[in-house]
């Protein structure tokens, strides 16, 4: 056996002495766990504690033993996790075998953690989603600060591609939001990386128009990145004194939806007419979807009327200079 | 020459038509300016047009209801009723007139009284306007300044379009009302004394 894996297993053992996990009656390990994961049963080292909600400490010496919650950051739901865009990793493949003893070892837990450019970075198999670029933009953007890394909004244990798959757009629109809420809308969070004062979405929000229905169709991002053509989804997350403002940068024909939401989709231009015709699929953006026959015909008849009324005028002059 | 005078035109008729007015060309030209918004050269600020035409489309709304209300309460319905009968001869008479007669100094084939204050033309352009165009952009309206509360889907297609598109067709349809009745207030004896009607309240005729 080699030696980091013998050790693993020496510690484990020692940890197994000291804790376990809640007994619960409900099956968690599911069928559709082994499709996707070779280490199921290894990760339950893991997830016996941070798969659940709470978890029963021992003193082996003393026999007393002791219920703990399990503090929500630390806690991984398996349905999430084996969903995610990570679900065949084992834990081992981000965090340090170190993990295995219990408590967990300072040293251990201020290890420096693996970003998505560790994994991700210069790499041809995900050339595709331009990482480097992404990483370039995030380092131009307003989040670009110490201690913030991909993980704040991209958790890498329940993290989806959500938007690129998309079929239900609402529902890729409200996990795209909840990234950003994860950590606006709640201001404990929001305190681990700056000093600035609380952030009342709603209130900061309050000049816009049908506010309810914006959050609802748009993402955070549609407003506060600058548009980035060259990657799918933009990273460099604007100063609130650069965020977009001025309502016909969606409201018009050149609706920056099109860059931004309606992207993955722009080649479908046009549906029944509708110019950004993607966009009635899910909405209909005022300004943005004019229906060009309509236009047409509107010009069409409003011209005949005035050519019949100029046409009418003419003959009353005409009849009123004989008389 | 003899002027008949005929007072047809009680003040609140009055203030609710130049109201309407007013709100009309605001709601028009606000509308044209939304419609065909762009980033670069808006013909009204886009959130300007969005604010002028809130209000103008709630203060139409309460206007509309002014007019229900007066034509209910007052005698001024019964020129909307009764626009079916013999409607198609009565019609094309008016169109004849408006197309031909008009020209040969022939005299209007339906002469105003107190009875019958509006044309056949007039009557159904009106009733068509008032009681069926009115409620739709209202209605359209509405459920575009509340897109929360409308459905997300009408027959089949996004809550949001159906309204729009109908709201759109119709607030164009009703400017294109907007410049017919312009011009044919302009068809009295005299090219003003049909907006005089509606200043102080009497059709003249000589």
């Amino acid at each position: 056996m080699k030696t980091p894996t013998f050790f693993f297993l020496a510690l484990l053992l020692v940890a197994a002495s000291t804790l376990r996990a809640q007994p619960d009656d409900t099956i968690k390990l599911k069928a559709s766990y082994f499709e996707v994961n070779d280490y199921v049963e290894d990760n339950e080292a893991c997830l016996i504690c941070h798969g659940e909600t709470k978890f029963i400490i021992e003193d082996p010496n003393s026999g007393r033993s002791k219920h703990e919650l399990m503090y929500s950051e630390r806690s991984i739901d398996r349905d999430a996790f084996y969903s995610s865009v990570h679900n065949a990793f084992s834990c081992n493949d981000c965090h340090s075998y170190d993990y295995s003893v219990f408590p967990h070892s300072i040293e251990t837990r201020v290890e420096e953690q693996l970003l998505c450019m560790d994994c991700h970075g210069y790499d041809e198999t995900f050339a595709q989603y331009h990482f480097e670029s992404i990483e370039m933009e995030f380092a131009e953007s307003i989040h670009n600060m110490e201690e913030f890394t991909c993980w704040k909004c991209h958790d890498p244990h329940s993290y989806k591609a959500f938007m690129r798959n998309a079929e239900d757009l609402e529902e890729a629109i409200l996990y795209d939001n909840n990234m950003c809420l994860n950590c606006h809308a709640n201001f404990d969070r929001f305190t681990l990386l700056t000093e600035r004062e609380e952030i009342v979405v709603v209130d900061s929000h309050d000049w816009l128009p049908n506010q309810a229905s914006h959050f609802a169709n748009v993402r955070c991002i549609e407003c506060h990145t600058e548009v980035n053509d060259s990657i799918l989804i933009a990273h460099k997350i604007l100063a609130k004194s650069e965020a977009v403002k001025n309502c016909t940068e969606c409201h018009s024909r050149d609706s920056r939806l099109m860059h931004t939401l309606y992207k993955f989709e722009s080649l479908e231009q046009r549906k029944g007419g509708f110019v950004n015709g993607i966009m009635i699929n899910n909405s209909y953006v005022i300004g943005a979807n004019q229906n060009v026959w309509l236009n047409r015909l509107s010009l069409l008849v409003f011209g005949m009327t005035l050519l019949v009324i100029g046409f009418h005028t003419y003959l009353r002059i005409k009849k009123q200079k004989k008389s | 020459m003899a002027t008949k005078k005929l007072y047809l035109y009680p003040i609140w008729i009055r203030l609710w038509h130049v109201i309407n007015a007013l709100l009309f060309l605001l709601l028009i030209l606000t509308g044209i300016s939304l419609h065909y918004a762009s980033a670069d050269s808006s013909f009204i600020p886009f959130e300007i047009s969005v604010g002028i035409h809130n209000i103008c489309a709630i203060i139409l709304t309460i206007n509309y209801g002014v007019f229900i209300i007066g034509n209910v309460i007052t005698n001024n319905g019964m020129y909307y009723q009764k626009w079916r009968k013999n409607l198609w001869p009565k019609l094309w008479k008016q169109f004849q007139f408006y197309a031909f007669g008009i020209f040969k100094g022939e005299p209007h084939p339906f002469p105003i009284t107190k009875k019958q204050k509006f044309n056949p033309l007039q009557k159904i352009s009106y009733v068509m306007v008032m009681y069926l165009g009115m409620p739709l952009i209202i209605v359209s309206g509405i459920g575009l300044m509340f897109p929360d509360k409308i459905s997300n889907t009408i027959f089949n297609i996004s809550g949001l379009l159906f309204y729009d598109v109908l709201h759109v067709i119709v607030g164009f349809v009703l400017s294109l009302f907007l410049v017919i009745h312009i011009y044919t207030c302009t068809l009295g004896d005299k090219p003003g004394t049909l907006f005089k009607s509606m200043i102080n309240g009497y059709h003249e005729e000589h």
